[in-house]
């Protein structure tokens, strides 16, 4: 019987790749009452993957499917979770992220953001949009990057805003 | 214990913010604990600005419920033993 030991050399570019694969970000979506929450959920997760930042989805059963069934093939959605299980493990620090996007139009969002900024050890950006951003904002009162936006139909101003900020909050991972 | 869903609750609150349900338990109980975010009750974990109130009265405990669309209940639920749980770790 003959034993073949293979040694497996790998590039140091490796290192840098595996680091990188270990980076994750939750994107934490609120109510989908408002139209602009689905398209910048997948246009951010495909954002990160060419960042090499793992994207996951956590959010309510509405929220989660408008997701899934605009992404049937998976092309950017990878891991989705219920919010209240994120919130969960966070809370039993089963598992944590590099990043935080919170999804805010209500007061729900608010404090979705608050829980998870302050059971989290990563980062928070907090994605304010719908049609009262600046009220909203204000009552978000927990240390985070705040993304204040008039939107609710057009994403492009939240997109906009998101690709100037995007590479500033991941430079600092 | 159980879940929240398998006992008799009432609520006090409904479409309530964060802001509001807090409001409520400070102004109309006379023992009031603050937890901080993700401090489980039966099976839920809290979720708010912290930190977050949480009423007791006797045997009954009152504290928020969050979801997304629905913004914030305040539940009013007996539960001697997170009563208990409550004032231990006040001490």
């Amino acid at each position: 019987m003959h034993t073949v030991t293979v040694q497996v050399v790998r590039p140091i570019g490796d290192d840098i790749q595996k680091k990188a694969a270990e980076r994750s970000a939750v994107l934490l979506l609120g109510c989908p009452q408002v139209p602009v929450q689905t398209s910048i959920a997948l246009y951010l997760l495909s954002m990160l993957r060419k960042k090499g930042i793992k994207g996951i989805i956590a959010g309510n059963p509405a929220a989660r499917r408008l997701v899934e069934v605009s992404d049937p093939d998976h092309h950017y959605v990878g891991e989705v979770i219920d919010i209240d299980r994120c919130v969960a493990d966070l809370a039993e620090k089963k598992r944590d992220f590099s990043l935080c996007f919170a999804f805010i139009h209500n007061d729900a969002g608010v404090s979705y953001a608050a829980t998870i900024g302050s059971l989290s050890g990563g980062s928070l950006v907090a994605l304010i949009y719908g049609e009262h951003p600046e009220d909203v904002a204000e009552t978000l009162t927990v240390p985070c990057e705040k993304i204040v936006v008039k939107a609710t139909h057009n994403p492009m101003p939240l997109k906009n805003k998101i690709d100037e900020v995007l590479p500033w909050v991941v430079s600092n991972l | 214990m159980g879940c929240l869903e398998s006992l008799k609750y009432e609520i006090l609150l409904k479409n309530a913010s964060s802001k509001e349900s807090g409001d409520f338990i400070r102004n109309h109980y006379d023992e009031v604990h603050e937890v901080e975010a993700g401090y489980k009750i039966l099976d839920k974990h809290l979720i708010g600005i912290p930190p977050i109130a949480v009423g007791v009265e006797g045997d009954y405990v009152i504290f928020p419920y969050t979801k997304p669309c629905y913004g914030t209940f305040l539940v009013r639920v007996a539960v001697p033993e997170e009563v208990e749980r409550l004032r231990k770790r006040s001490k």
